[in-house]
């Protein structure tokens, strides 16, 4: 079980959450003028990363609030949390590896 | 190969069983090949088999990172079924099921497939709707399926509780008497002999780290043994399909999440069928050995570290006392997780890719296990003709392009 810091609530289980998949995947702005390859992308085509990756978490048994987590798929370890709309934040070359 | 029989477990007694042959050859990689399969899982396995048996291409090798079953063919729960909803599913299921029916035979190894029945139980009324109605899909398709109300379950798992009282009450179950359980070591080693016997180098400690193309044309891999040319790639890598495709700049629309099973002590024979249930999250079988084996769902996260968690196993063991409070005082032994790699329709993707050369078998997330020689059997027909067979051309992967999802999240979403 991950323990998850909120930015709003502090650390909770990761029971109080759920989880909302890759961040940083924009709606398109102008929807009617993509091409069927690129609604398809955007809708299903994941980068599903083995390593740091961004993701989305939702603290829906607490203060429901949307929030971005950078984690590692294989350790599971948390390296970094930010709000919705924030920049992925850099992490250090030795953050980035473990 | 020698011939497994009664008279060669005879002989090979004579000699204190110290001087069987090794099941299959241990080879360096040649410069190339005809076509390099990448997982050395059930289904790349398999897939090399019938290139060989069905199509006559023996210049083949199957790429494994680590060894043999020790990706989810052998961490799986060995349901084997049919009963899926959508004609396409039930379509290619159902040949699997058929390949499975003769397979101890075909390959000369025996899998252990034990068709003891397989309940899915319905506890609402809508799970009731869709059960009738999934039996009905089935029958149309030629699958054997039943409907049982909830007497006609007690009797078919006279251990089950359908009290009215329970949580989640059971009001009925579908039925499939053909489908059941297999021995999944078995089908990895029965496969990999099978293929081996046919000229296929199977090469373990192999890791393919990169995907040379010319052009656009793939025209070999990088490994940890060096690179290894190929006239055509076979992407196998279950949970790590993503990360291989992504080595040709593929993009898939495939997660990858832990899925945990866990083992009882062993016991006396109690259950003699496999009971699922999508609604509260569980499913039991009894193995030869007597252990309880059970499952549940997928951890939520995207993950690589064949672990999950605690509460997941909490969530699956309340629901199976629910269901079966006479397991209450079992110890559970054992649990470990697989990496499994989930389509957003819930349907694997078997076919080509944008990349000439390159093909790809993945997305059978939680349930393919029982699909094991019906994949093998439609990818090697789609890596020998370069085209896709009928039976697996709706699993493309444009089909996320064009909209023909084929949602199978009923019949495959939790159960597998
Ligand atoms: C806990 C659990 C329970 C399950 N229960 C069932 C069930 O009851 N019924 C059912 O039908 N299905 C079930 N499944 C799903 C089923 O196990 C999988 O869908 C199926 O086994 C996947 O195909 P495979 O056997 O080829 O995969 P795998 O055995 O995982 O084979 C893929 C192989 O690719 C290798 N590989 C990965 N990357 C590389 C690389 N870069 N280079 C070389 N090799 C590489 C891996 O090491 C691995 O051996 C379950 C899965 C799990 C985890
Ligand atoms: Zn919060």
């Amino acid at each position: 079980m991950l323990l998850i810091p909120c930015p709003w609530c502090g650390d909770r289980h990761e029971t109080e959450f759920r989880y909302g998949g890759e961040a940083h995947i924009a709606r398109p702005e102008k929807p009617a003028d993509l091409s069927d390859t690129e609604w398809g992308d955007f809708l299903f085509m994941r980068t599903n990363t083995k390593g740091v990756f961004a993701e989305r978490w939702y603290h829906s048994h607490g203060c429901r609030q949307w929030f971005n987590v950078l984690r590692h798929t294989v350790s599971h370890e948390i390296l970094a949390v930010y709000k919705m709309g924030e920049k992925r934040p850099q992490l250090k070359k030795t953050e980035a590896n473990s | 190969m020698s011939k497994y029989s009664i008279f060669t477990i005879a002989r090979n007694a004579l000699s204190h069983h110290k001087n069987w042959p090794r099941q299959w050859r241990s080879p360096e990689p040649q410069k190339e090949y005809d076509v390099i399969i990448v997982g050395g899982g059930g289904h790349g396995l398999a897939t090399a088999y019938y290139l060989a048996k069905e199509h006559g291409l023996t210049n083949v090798a199957v790429l494994e990172k680590g060894w043999l079953g020790g990706g989810n063919t052998a961490r799986n729960t060995t349901i084997v079924r049919s009963n899926y909803l959508w004609d396409e599913s039930a379509a290619i299921y159902e040949k699997s099921l058929q390949l499975w029916e003769g397979l101890s035979q075909d390959i000369n190894y025996n899998v252990m497939l034990s068709q003891r029945g397989v309940l899915n139980l319905a506890h609402s009324l809508s799970d009731v709707r869709e059960g009738v109605r999934r039996v009905n899909a089935n029958r149309l398709n030629g699958v054997d399926a039943e409907w049982l109300d909830a007497e006609g379950v007690k009797e078919f798992c006279p251990i089950i509780n359908i009290s009215n009282k329970a949580r989640h009450p059971v009001l009925g179950a579908t039925l499939q008497r053909r489908g059941g359980v297999a021995r999944h070591d078995s089908v990895a080693w029965g496969f990999a002999r099978a293929a081996d016997a046919c000229g296929v180098d199977i090469i373990q400690n192999c890791e393919v780290t990169g995907i040379r193309r010319e052009g656009s044309k793939v025209v070999g891999v990088e490994t940890t043994k060096g690179f290894i040319g190929a006239k055509k790639v076979g992407l196998v890598a279950a949970g790590h399909s993503s990360t291989l495709a992504a080595m040709a700049d593929v993009r898939l629309p495939i997660d990858s999440h832990p899925l945990q099973a866990l083992v009882s002590e062993p016991i006396k024979p109690v259950i003699d069928c496999v009971v699922m249930s999508g609604a509260v999250h569980v499913y039991v079988s009894q193995s030869d050995k007597g252990e309880l084996v059970m499952g549940a769902g997928i951890d939520a996260f995207n993950s690589y570290g064949q672990r999950g968690s605690f509460q997941v196993i909490e969530h699956q063991l309340g629901a199976c006392l629910e269901l079966f409070p006479i397991f209450s005082r079992v110890r559970m032994m054992r649990s470990w997780g697989g990496i499994v790699d989930t389509c957003p329709d819930a349907s694997p993707i078997i076919g080509k890719t944008p990349v000439e050369g390159l093909y790809i078998n993945a997305g059978w997330g939680t349930g393919g296990f029982k699909a094991t020689p019906g994949s093998g059997w439609c990818f090697a027909h789609t890596l020998a003709n370069e085209n896709p067979h009928p039976l697996n051309a709706p699993f493309s992967l444009e089909r996320f392009t064009t909209g023909a999802l084929i949602d199978e999240h009923g019949a495959a979403g939790v159960a597998h």
